[in-house]
Formats: structure tokens, sequence, C-alpha cells
């Protein structure tokens, strides 16, 4: 039973490292979560700005989107790793060397690359919410960061959740890359430790890409809970017997949500437009 | 850079940052030229390579994905659609680590095309879904009191139906996948953003290589993004 | 009911509701969307407490006027002023200099609209819909804002309906609750935008009735754009007949609505009345 022994020697070994194990998961749990978090800031502020009638805001923000979904995330690590150093050391910026903080490079580069993305998305959905609701606001004489704030993105929160699901969730994959700089051990960089001693198929298949996928699953469904919160406030939709269902949402890669944005029956007329920016 | 070689070592992880150079330009135009070429044939030869054959993989295996989640019967379909959104849903970085390992016989870049491939195709046969559920009912219905076949039926009914309102999304998934091809890296494959760092980690110039890798990635996804949002806006007055 | 009987050429009539001082003046107000020009040269003048309707045919300016007075347009060309002040430009040297963010908020939070469509707001109850703005906005105290939305929601009807969101109440609810949550600003104008066309016929009288009341009620200023004839003569004291962007003619309700001057006021309320 040679297979079997193998087996065996395998799971001793994952024992052995499952405390590493478990401190890569935690380190890529916090590069999802910490990456997530300020990508939101990003998207919020450059959706926001991308979203008003103002070309001084307007366009810087369309010009960071762009710049920052255009390039790679890779290249925008590479930059902050090699290059800003350059930079700081010649002009004696005051901040801490980046080549001594790889983790919070590591979330900078992914908070900043989704967040491109995502603001795409917040300035679609912002777009989704009725004229009419605008108007009510200017009939009521609130100011900007009061209809901002209590009118229109609590509406389109609800119709920008799935894409920003979608996005989180590649947030998720790409921070595996983030493996290569130096001392930021997430899950990947152990999992590579991990093969040395077992199959690979033992630690990258079956322990790798099916705690990433689980991990993946998690997100998912808190979103989906975020969104039928969100649903549930504005009025439509059930609330949480949906969130419990086990009905995969396809996650694609433009951020667009896909089927959840357009299906619900709406109050205004006109709100199923795509949320989503022209790609990933 | 014919330094570099495909057969890798090992699954790479950079060295720690060095700075060394701290005198002369920040941006050395000269230096820039010199490296352009290598980077240009990267990006020819292996960033535009794999995109396009792994778009034109991607296209082909997500309809037959899609058409088969809507065909088989049931439990069959569902584990076709399992397998799918695992795919889809796992990092193409520990993909591409995984298959390097497993077929070490195999050149990596075709271990690249192969999963970005596999992965787009995941994505792309939700997009045909979309579209082949988009097909009204009616059209269906039609071909049915027509006696047609249903391989008939698909290939001449639904597809050409399906596929138009798909060529935006296709080639958006085309430019995401092209920003990923940087993640070859992980399994040593001499694509642009790797010669870069390749360039840099031999001359400790860094920004010039790195610059360049990033300005020809905007330079070529930008305008094609333009030109697809475009396309988009055209399809869907057209409807 | 107040029964102006001043002939149709002469100004606003000056019943014991009306003060004879404009508050809202239209002075060569051209509003054009791109080439489009939708009212040109325009001028008119209603007085506090006045309450005019507009009437004509669909796409004649009418609810662009509303939208000038509410600031969800742009005004290309001329001035409105309310009590005087401008509203969106100010002419100075013979130039149209526009007047600062914060004087045109002071002047719009004196104005309250009600919409065709509603546009309650959905992420809130009823009750926070209509005391949103007076808390917010006015700054009002909290219990004072709550106190009147009760009294409101009473006056509409709706007292039980104070926590319910706005998607579960029907097209006459909502419209009920959306006048209650224009009058918690107190305004001294009330612009009415065909606010029974996306109501079921059945609940239009029930609206209407609302808006009589308060009409009866209150002294505030309407400016009306309204399908239902009905309404318009029980209420106005001044019907404007709007074709083309131009006042084609204006006057009492009684005038208007049995001996109008003009072929094309007739025509068109023949059309809308039927066989009247």
């Amino acid at each position: 039973m040679d297979w079997l022994d193998t087996q065996r020697d395998n799971f001793q070994v994952l024992s052995n490292f499952s405390e590493r194990l478990i401190d890569g998961l935690v380190t890529t749990v916090q590069l999802t979560v910490l990456g997530g978090a300020v990508a939101f800031l990003v998207a919020v502020v450059l959706g926001l700005m991308a979203g008003s009638p103002s070309l001084w805001l307007r366009g810087p923000a369309r010009v960071l989107i762009e710049f920052f979904r255009g390039i790679s995330l890779l290249v925008l690590l590479f930059w902050l790793v090699y290059v800003l150093p350059i930079f700081i050391i010649r002009y004696d910026i005051p901040i801490p060397g980046p080549q001594d903080h790889t983790f919070a490079v590591g979330v900078a580069a992914l908070g900043i690359n989704y967040g491109a993305y995502a603001a795409e998305a917040v300035r679609a959905s912002l777009t989704t919410v009725p004229k009419g609701q605008w108007e009510a606001t200017t009939a009521l004489s609130m100011s900007w960061q009061h209809r901002m704030r209590r009118i229109i993105f609590p509406q389109a929160w609800a119709l920008m959740i799935p894409s920003l699901a979608n996005l989180w969730i590649h947030l998720l994959k790409g921070s595996a890359i983030v493996y290569i700089l130096p001392r930021v051990n997430d899950l990947t960089f152990e999992l590579n430790n991990l093969r040395r001693p077992t199959d690979i198929w033992f630690s990258h298949a079956l322990v790798g890409l099916i705690t990433y996928f689980l991990l993946a699953l998690v997100l998912l469904f808190v979103m989906q809970a975020l969104e039928a919160r969100a649903k549930y406030r504005l009025g439509r939709g059930p609330g949480l017997r949906e969130v419990f269902s086990l009905r995969l949402r396809p996650v694609s890669p433009d951020g667009a949500g896909g089927s959840a944005m357009g299906e619900d029956e709406t109050v205004e007329p006109k709100a199923g437009a795509r949320a989503g920016g022209e790609e990933r | 850079m014919s330094t570099l070689s495909t057969a890798a070592v090992l699954a790479q992880e950079v060295d720690e940052p060095t700075i060394i150079d701290d005198s002369g330009p920040i941006f050395d135009w000269g230096f820039a030229v010199d490296i352009l070429p290598d980077m240009l044939m990267a990006f020819l030869q292996v960033t535009l390579v794999v995109t396009l054959v792994g778009t034109l993989i991607a296209a082909v295996l997500g309809l037959v994905i899609a058409i088969l989640i809507m065909v088989l019967p049931g439990p069959l379909a569902w584990i076709v659609r399992w397998a799918a959104n695992f795919i889809r849903m796992t990092p193409i970085v520990v993909q591409l680590i995984f298959l390097f390992w497993t077929f070490l016989w195999m050149d990596p870049m075709t271990i690249g095309i192969i999963v970005f491939g596999v992965h787009y195709a995941t994505y792309m046969s939700e997009v045909y879904r979309a579209g082949i559920e988009s097909v009204p009912k009616g059209q269906w219905e039609a071909t049915t009191a027509l006696s047609m076949s249903a391989m008939r039926t698909w290939r001449r009914v639904v597809i050409p139906q399906a596929l138009r309102s798909t060529v935006p999304s296709l080639g958006n998934y085309a430019i995401s996948m092209f920003k990923d091809t940087p993640f070859l890296f992980v399994i040593s494959v001499a694509e642009m953003v790797t010669v870069a760092q390749t360039i840099g980690a031999q001359t400790f110039r860094y920004n010039e290589p790195i610059t360049i890798a990033g300005l020809i990635f905007l330079a070529a996804s930008y305008p094609t993004a333009v030109l697809i949002n475009r396309l988009e806006k055209r399809l869907a007055y057209a409807h | 009911m107040p029964t102006p009987t001043e002939p149709a050429s002469a100004p606003a009539p000056d019943t014991e509701e009306t003060s004879g001082a404009p508050v809202i003046e239209f002075v060569d107000v051209e509003k054009r969307f791109g080439d489009n020009v939708v009212l040109k040269n325009l001028n008119f003048t209603v007085e506090r407490g006045e309450r005019v309707t507009l009437v004509g045919p669909s796409g004649s300016g009418k609810t662009t006027i509303l939208r000038l007075v509410m600031t969800l347009e742009e005004l290309t060309g001329g001035y409105i002023y309310i009590d005087g002040e401008p509203l969106t430009h100010r002419e100075k040297d013979g130039r149209r200099v526009p007047v600062s963010k914060k004087e045109q908020k002071r002047l719009r939070t004196r104005i309250g609209m009600v919409f065709q469509q509603f546009n309650l707001f959905p992420n809130m109850t009823v009750l926070e819909n209509i005391i949103e703005a007076p808390v917010h906005v006015l700054g009002r105290p909290k219990k004072e804002a709550v106190a009147k939305a009760h009294d409101l929601l009473g006056q509409v009807g709706l007292s039980d309906k104070a926590d319910a969101h706005p998607t579960s109440l029907s097209g006459g609810q909502q419209q009920r609750v959306a006048i209650a949550r224009a009058l918690a600003m107190d305004p001294e104008i009330l612009l009415l935008d065909e606010v029974t066309s996306a109501l079921d016929p059945e609940v239009v009288g029930e609206v209407l009735n609302i808006l009589r009341t308060v009409a009866e009620t209150t002294n505030v200023t309407m400016l009306i754009v309204t399908h239902e004839m009905g309404f318009a003569r029980d209420v106005s004291h001044k019907v404007m007949m709007f074709d083309g962007g131009h006042v084609v003619e204006s006057g009492p309700p009684e005038k208007i609505f049995t001996d109008p001057d003009h072929e094309r006021t007739k025509s068109f309320l023949s059309a809308v009345l039927g066989d009247n």
C-alpha cells in the first residue's frame, strides 16, 4: 500500500506544518481584509470624484482610475518595492522605506489596484440611483455631503455590493502574488514550503486551492448577507432567507455583478443599469 | 534577454531589494533606450502570445462549458458548474505553481497558456450563459415548431444570437488576462515584467525597466479598453 | 373658495389671500436645451399667496418653469426673482452674474416641490422621509420635527404609516407622504408638478382633496402644473395657458375655462375636457 503510506506521510507533514500554514492563512486573511479596506477607501473617494459634475474632480479621478487599472498589479508591486525607495532616498521623503515594510507594500498595492476597479463600480452605481432621488434632495435643499451620505450612497450601496464582492474575491486571489516579497509569509508562501516534503497535488491542490476556495466562499456569503440587508433596508427583497441559500452568484472579473443588478423590481423606473467597469 | 532561461529552478521569489545606486540621474534615458528592445521582445514573444492563445482557448472552452452546463443532466451539470466555480475562485498564482510542479517536463510558457486559458474560460462561460439566456424563448419555440434538431438549433439559431452580445465582455476579459500575465513571474516565464525585474536585479537600476513595463501595459490596455467600450455602446444601441 | 372677479387682462386678483407683492418674478426668462429653445422672453409674476395653474399641451414648457424655480434646471437666460432676490443670476452692469451657492440655498429652502413620481427615499421610513430635511437642513430640533411630521401625516390620512417603508405603500399613499414631506419644510412656495399623473384614477381624488385643504387652510403660494382641470378651476386664482414656450393668455379660471380669448386655448380645452 505505497500510495496509502505516502498519504499518511503527507498528512503527518501537514500536521507538523499546521501551525505555519495557519500563520500563512492569517496573513492572507489580513492582506485580504486590510487590502479590501484600503481598496474601499480608494474606491469611494475616486468613485465620488469620478461621478462629480466638476471637471476639476472628475478629471484627476479618471486619470488615476485608468492609470491604476491599466498597469498590472505586479508592476505596481515592483514599483513600490524597487522604485519608490529610490525617490525616498533621493528626495528625503519622510515615509518609512518600503523594503522594510513589505506587508504594508502588499496591502497598498492590492488596495490601490483593486480600489481603482472598485471606484468604477462605485461611480457606475451612483448613476443608477434614479434622477428623481437627486431632484428630491435638491427640492429639500440638502447639501452635497448630506444627500450623498443619507440618500444617494445608501441606495447605490445595494447596487454596488455585488461588484464589490467580485472585486474582493479578486483581491483575495491577487493577494497570492504578494508572497514573492520578502517576509510576507502568506498562505501561498507556506504552501511552497509544504510542497517540498509532500506531494505537489497534496500541498497545492488539496490544501492550497481548497483553502483559497473556502475563503472566497466566506467572502461571498459575507457580501451576500450585506446585500440582503441593504436591499431589505430599501424595502426590496425579503432579507435573510436569501442569504442562507447556497446560490453562487457568477463572479465575473469585470466587477459587473452579473445577474444581481437587473433582476429586482425597482421602485423607480430604470434602476437596472449595469454597475461596473468596462473591464475586469 | 538571453541570460534568462525559462527552465526555472523553483517558483520565484524576489531577492531582498537593495538600493545601491544613489548617484546619477533618477531616470537614465540612455539606459531606457538600451533595454527597450529586450523588453519589447519579451512583450511580443511572451506576453502577447500568452494573451492571444490564452484568449482563444478561453473563448472556445468557455462556450463548451456554458453549453455543457445547459445540456448535461442535472448532477453532471452540477459537477461542471462547481468545477468551474472552483477554478474561477482560486488564485491563478497557485494554479500556475501547482501545474508547474506537477508537469515538470512541460514548457512553463505552455503551462501558463493552459492556466490562463482555462481560468478565463470559467469567466467567459458565465458571459456565454448570460448571452444564451438572453435569446428569447420564442426562438427556441420556433425551432421546435420547425422540428429542427438540437444540434442545428444551437449551431444556427442560439449561438449566433448569443455570441453577438458577448463580444465586448470577452474583449474585457482578454484585457484582464493581459494584465494578469505578469503572474507568470512565479514560474519564471520571461514575460515583460519578469524581464524588467531581472534587468533591475542585474544592473541595480529598477526605475527604467519597471516604468517602461508599466507604460507599455498602459499603452496597450487603455486604448483597447476604450475601443471595447465603444463597441459595447454601439451594440447596445443596435439592440 | 376664492372668487376673483377681475377681467383676464388685469394682473393677479387681489383677494384677501394675496398680498400684491410679487413672490416669484420671471424676467426675460429663456431656457434652451442645446439648440432647442423651450422658453423664450418669458415674463410673469406670482404674488404672495396666489395659486397659479399652468396649463397647455405637453412640451409647452410648463414643467420646465417649475424645475427652473426649484433650480433643477439651469437658467440659460434672463432672471428669476424670489421675493425680489435673484435666484440664479443677478444683473450687474448689464451682465448676468451667478449668485452664490449660499444665497441660492437660502432662497431654495423657502420653496418646496411635489413630484410626479413622488421620489420618496426608499432607504428611509415614512417618518424619516418627512423629518430628514427639517432636522438636517433647517436644523430644527428632532422632537419638534417628529411632532410636526405626525401632525402632517394625520392631515394626509396616514397616521398609521409613520414606520412603514415607502415601497410598501400604494402610489396614492406615497404621494400623500411626499406632500407631507414638502409641507414639513414650511415652504412659502409650493410647486406641484403633475402630482396625480402617475396615480391610478381612483386615488387621484384623495390626493387632490388633500391639496384643496392645504390651499384653503394655508397661505402658501402655489405654482401648479396639472391636467386635472376641475382641480385647477377650484383652487387657482389664475390660470396661465402655455403653448410653444409662450403665455397664450392668462386670467381667472372662470374666464379661461368658460370664455377664453384665444382659439388655441379653446381647442386645447375642448381637447382635454372632452365635449365640454
